[in-house]
C-alpha cells in the first residue's frame, strides 16, 4: 500500500521506511500493576476486630444485605456468578469454585431423597495460614452468610462448620454468630423469608492437621478417625453420612455473599487472567511487622511485604528465602522472590505454589535446612498413618533431615532423600505425603550448596560419616564394613601392570 | 569402672544399627493399662448441665449417625474430667451414644486435644512449628521450661502446670504464642511469657491475645489497610442489591 501510494505521488518508495515502522497504531497493552487494593473493595471490613463481631456490626457493614433476593435468584444464577468471578478455592488447591459447586446439581438431582451437606473447612492447621481465624473472630457473619448462599447454590440441607478444636475464641464467636442469625429467622425453618429450610452447625475438632484434608474431615466429622477416603466417589456423590456434599474452605465461602452483591465482574477485575480476585495474605516470620492483610491476587511479593509488613528485617538485601504457600510449598530463593506474583499460576512457574497464601519469610540468620526439619517433625507427627510410603517415608525423612541439620550425612545421601521423597510423592491416598515431600525437594533444588557445605564441615571435624549417620572412626577397625554402608576406603596401590613379554 | 565402661564401648557399636536416632515413640502410650487413678471402676457420668449440652449435641447429627457427635462429647466430658480423658470417661461416651468402646477409644487416641493422663490445672501449649521456630519459640520453651522447672510432658509438683510442646496453632502472623487451656498468648517474648506465668500461679488470668500491645494480627506500626469507616448496607452493590 505505502509502495503504491508513494509511486502515485512520484516518489521512490521508501522500502526501508515501511520496514522499520507500521502505520497501525497498535500499542503494546499498558503493564498492569496489580496491588494496591482499597479499603472500599477488601471483603473482610473487620479483619482485624477492631468493630462488633455481632449481628448488628455486621448488618452495618452490609452482610445479610437483601440475602433473600440473592437466594430469590435461584441455584444457577449463584453458581454462574461465581463462575464469571473466577473465584478459585482458597483452601490451597485452587479449583475454580463455581465448577465445584456445579458438580451437586447433576441432572436429575431432585429426585435424590438424600440430603445434601455443605461442610466448611475450617481446620486451618498448615504451618503459617492465619487467615481463617481472623474471618472466624471478626467476621463470623459473613461466615454464615457464606454458608447459606453458597448451600443454596449446592442445594445443601445444612452445612457444617468443622473447625479446629484450638480455636475456642473462634468458635464461640461462630457459634454466637449462628445463634444471632437462627434467632433473626435469617437461617432455620425458613431463612430470610425466602422459604428455604437451612441449618448451620459448628463441629469443633479435636487437633488433627490431616483433618483439614476434605475426606478426612469428613470421615472425622462422622466421628472416626481423620483417615482420608480414597476417592472415587467423590464427596459430590457420596460424602457426609453417605449424602452427598462439598467441602469449602471459609474463605471461598464468606467471599460469596459479596460476589453475588457486587457481581462478579467486579471480583474479576481484581488480578490476573484465570487468578482473580482478592485473597488474604498471611505473613509471618522475619519481617519487620508480620499481619495477615487482604490484598488484590497478582500483587508482587516483594511488594506485598514490602508494603504491608514494613519490610524484611535487616533489608531486602537480608532475605535468604521465602516460602510463598505454607509449609506444603517448596521455598523460593531471593533472586526469585524478586519476580514472582502472588497469584496461582506465577508461583507454579516458579516451581512453587500459592497454596493458602501464607508467606513465611526467612532472612540470612536463618538455619534454612533446620528450618525445613522441623517441617520434616511436623509431618511425621500430622502423618495419619494409613498410607505405608507416608507414615514411614515422613519418618525416614524426619531422621535424614535430623541429619543434615547437624551436617552427619554423606553427599550421596542428599539424592538419596530426594529418591525418597520422589517415591512418597504421588502414592498416598491424600496430599499429605506430597506436601511433606515438596519442602526438602525446594530446598535441595535452591539450597543444596548450603546443605553440602554443612556436611563437608561436619566431616572435616569428625571424619567421614556412613551412610545412616554412623562415624566410620566408631566402627572397630577389626569390622570390615561392607560398601553399601558407603565408607571411606584408602586409595589402593594398584599393582603395576605387567611388563609386555 | 568408669574405666571398663570406655574400654567397653568400642565394642557395643558393632550391633548393627539401622539408623543411629532413638526410635521415636508417639506422645503417649498408646495402650490403656490400669491404675489406681485410671481404670474402669472409677464412675464418671455427665453432670446435670453437661447432659442438656449433650443431648443438644447429639440432635445436630442424623439420628443414625448418633456417633458424629463423639468428637464434642469426649471434649466436653474431658472438661469436666479436670481436662483429661481416662478410660471411664470414653466407657461412657460410648455408651451415651450406643457404640462400641473400641470406636471411642480409637477416637481418643487419634485426636492430639485428648489428654490419657492426668494434667495440671493450667496446660500450657507452646508452639514450636517454623512459622514459630522462625520468631524464636525455642526460647520461650526453654523460658517455660526453666521458669516451672519441669521438662516438656510433665507436670509441677504442685499440680499447677502442665508443658507440652505442640505443632501449628494457627496463629503464625503473632508468632511466637503459647496456649494456656483454651486461650491463646501472642507475640511473646520471654520476659512476657514469665509473667504470664507468674500471674496464672497467683490465681490471675492475664489477658489473652498479643502482649505486644496490638489489637490482633494488624501490622504493628500502624495500619496499612481498613483505616477508613467501613461501607454500609449497600454501598458499591449492583444496582439489583442497592
Amino acid at each position: 500500500m505505502l509502495a503504491k501510494a508513494a509511486a502515485r505521488r512520484g516518489l521512490k518508495p521508501l522500502w526501508n521506511v515501511q520496514l522499520q515502522r507500521g502505520f497501525a497504531t497498535v500499542q503494546d497493552p499498558p503493564v498492569r500493576h496489580y496491588g494496591g487494593l482499597k479499603d472500599q473493595d477488601r471483603i473482610f471490613t473487620n479483619l482485624y476486630s477492631r468493630h462488633d463481631h455481632g449481628l448488628k456490626g455486621a448488618q452495618s457493614r452490609g452482610d445479610w444485605h437483601r440475602t433473600k433476593d440473592i437466594l430469590a435468584k435461584g441455584d444457577s444464577w449463584i453458581i454462574q456468578t461465581m463462575k464469571d468471578s473466577g473465584l478459585r478455592g482458597r483452601g490451597g488447591a485452587g479449583f475454580p469454585s463455581g465448577l465445584k459447586w456445579s458438580f451437586m446439581n447433576k441432572p436429575g438431582w431432585e429426585k435424590d431423597p438424600r440430603p445434601r451437606y455443605l461442610v466448611v473447612n475450617a481446620d486451618e492447621g498448615e504451618p503459617g495460614t492465619c487467615k481463617d481465624r481472623e474471618i472466624m473472630r471478626g467476621d463470623p457473619h459473613k461466615l454464615v452468610e457464606g454458608c447459606l448462599v453458597a448451600g443454596r447454590a449446592m442445594n445443601a440441607t445444612a452445612a457444617y462448620i468443622y473447625i479446629r478444636g484450638e480455636f475456642y475464641q473462634e468458635a464461640s464467636h461462630v457459634q454466637q454468630a449462628i445463634d444471632e442469625a437462627y434467632k433473626a429467622g435469617l437461617i432455620g425453618k425458613n431463612a430470610c423469608g425466602s422459604g428455604y429450610k437451612f441449618d448451620v452447625y459448628l463441629h469443633r475438632g479435636a487437633g488433627a492437621y490431616i483433618c483439614g484434608e476434605e475426606t478426612a474431615l469428613i470421615e472425622s466429622l462422622e466421628g472416626k478417625q481423620g483417615k482420608p477416603r480414597l476417592k472415587p466417589p467423590f464427596p459430590a456423590d457420596v460424602g457426609l453420612f453417605g449424602c452427598p456434599s462439598t467441602v469449602a474452605n471459609v474463605e471461598t465461602v464468606s467471599v460469596a455473599p459479596t460476589i453475588c452483591r457486587r457481581g462478579g465482574k467486579w471480583f474479576a477485575s481484581f488480578g490476573r487472567e484465570r487468578n482473580q480476585g482478592t485473597k488474604l495474605f498471611c505473613i509471618s516470620g522475619h519481617v519487620n511487622n508480620p499481619c495477615t492483610i487482604e490484598e488484590e491476587m497478582s500483587i508482587p511479593l516483594k511488594e506485598l511485604v514490602e508494603k504491608h509488613c514494613g519490610g524484611v528485617r535487616g533489608g531486602w538485601d537480608n532475605l535468604l528465602g521465602i516460602i510463598p504457600g505454607g509449609s506444603s510449598v517448596p521455598i523460593l530463593p531471593i533472586k526469585k522472590c524478586e519476580e514472582v506474583l502472588m497469584d496461582f499460576d506465577s508461583l507454579k512457574d516458579a516451581q512453587s505454589g500459592l497454596g493458602t497464601g501464607a508467606v513465611i519469610v526467612m532472612d540470612k540468620s536463618t538455619d534454612v535446612v533446620a528450618a525445613i526439619a522441623r517441617f520434616a517433625h511436623f509431618y511425621k507427627h500430622e502423618s495419619c498413618g494409613q498410607c505405608t510410603p507416608c507414615r514411614e517415608g515422613t519418618t525416614w525423612m524426619m531422621n535424614m533431615m535430623d541429619r543434615f541439620a547437624e551436617g552427619r550425612g554423606q553427599e550421596r545421601e542428599i539424592d538419596m532423600l530426594l529418591e525418597l521423597t520422589k517415591q512418597v510423592e504421588g502414592r498416598t491416598i491424600c496430599a499429605l505425603g506430597d506436601a511433606a515431600a515438596w519442602p526438602i525437594q525446594g530446598l535441595m533444588r535452591h539450597f543444596r550448596p548450603e546443605v553440602e557445605k554443612r556436611l563437608a564441615q561436619f566431616k572435616a571435624a569428625n571424619g567421614p560419616v556412613l551412610f545412616g549417620g554412623r562415624l566410620q572412626r566408631d566402627v572397630p577397625s577389626e569390622l570390615a564394613i561392607p560398601d553399601n554402608m558407603g565408607p571411606e576406603r584408602p586409595e589402593q596401590q594398584l599393582p603395576p601392570p605387567p611388563a609386555a613379554a | 569402672m568408669a574405666f571398663r565402661c570406655m574400654r567397653l564401648r568400642p565394642l557395643l557399636p558393632a550391633r548393627r544399627a539401622f539408623s543411629t536416632s532413638r526410635a521415636a515413640r508417639s506422645d503417649a502410650l498408646f495402650v490403656h493399662r490400669d491404675t489406681p487413678y485410671n481404670n474402669s471402676k472409677i464412675p464418671f457420668e455427665f453432670d446435670e448441665a453437661n447432659t442438656k449440652i449433650a443431648k443438644e449435641v447429639v440432635a445436630h447429627y442424623p439420628p443414625q449417625y448418633k456417633k458424629a457427635a463423639v468428637i464434642p462429647l469426649l471434649d466436653l466430658a474431658q472438661r469436666q474430667n479436670k481436662g483429661w480423658t481416662s478410660i471411664s470417661v470414653m466407657n461412657y461416651v460410648a455408651k451415651f451414644l450406643d457404640m462400641p468402646p473400641m470406636r471411642v477409644y480409637e477416637v481418643a487416641t487419634f485426636y492430639t486435644m485428648f489428654n490419657r493422663e492426668p494434667i495440671g490445672k493450667h496446660f500450657v501449649q507452646v508452639c514450636t512449628t517454623t512459622p514459630c521456630m522462625l520468631c524464636n519459640a525455642y526460647d520461650i520453651l526453654s523460658t517455660v521450661k526453666e521458669h516451672l522447672k519441669i521438662g516438656v510432658g510433665e507436670t509441677t509438683p504442685d499440680g499447677l502446670f502442665t508443658l507440652v510442646e505442640v505443632e501449628c496453632q494457627g496463629a503464625c502472623s503473632n508468632a511466637p504464642m503459647l496456649v494456656v487451656g483454651d486461650d491463646f498468648y501472642e507475640d511473646l517474648t520471654p520476659e512476657s511469657t514469665k509473667k504470664i506465668l507468674d500471674a496464672f500461679k497467683k490465681g490471675q488470668k492475664p489477658k489473652p491475645g498479643p502482649q505486644s500491645g496490638r489489637h490482633t494480627s494488624e501490622n504493628s506500626a500502624g495500619l496499612t489497610a481498613l483505616t477508613s469507616k467501613p461501607y454500609g448496607p449497600g454501598e458499591h452493590c449492583q444496582p439489583e442489591f442497592k
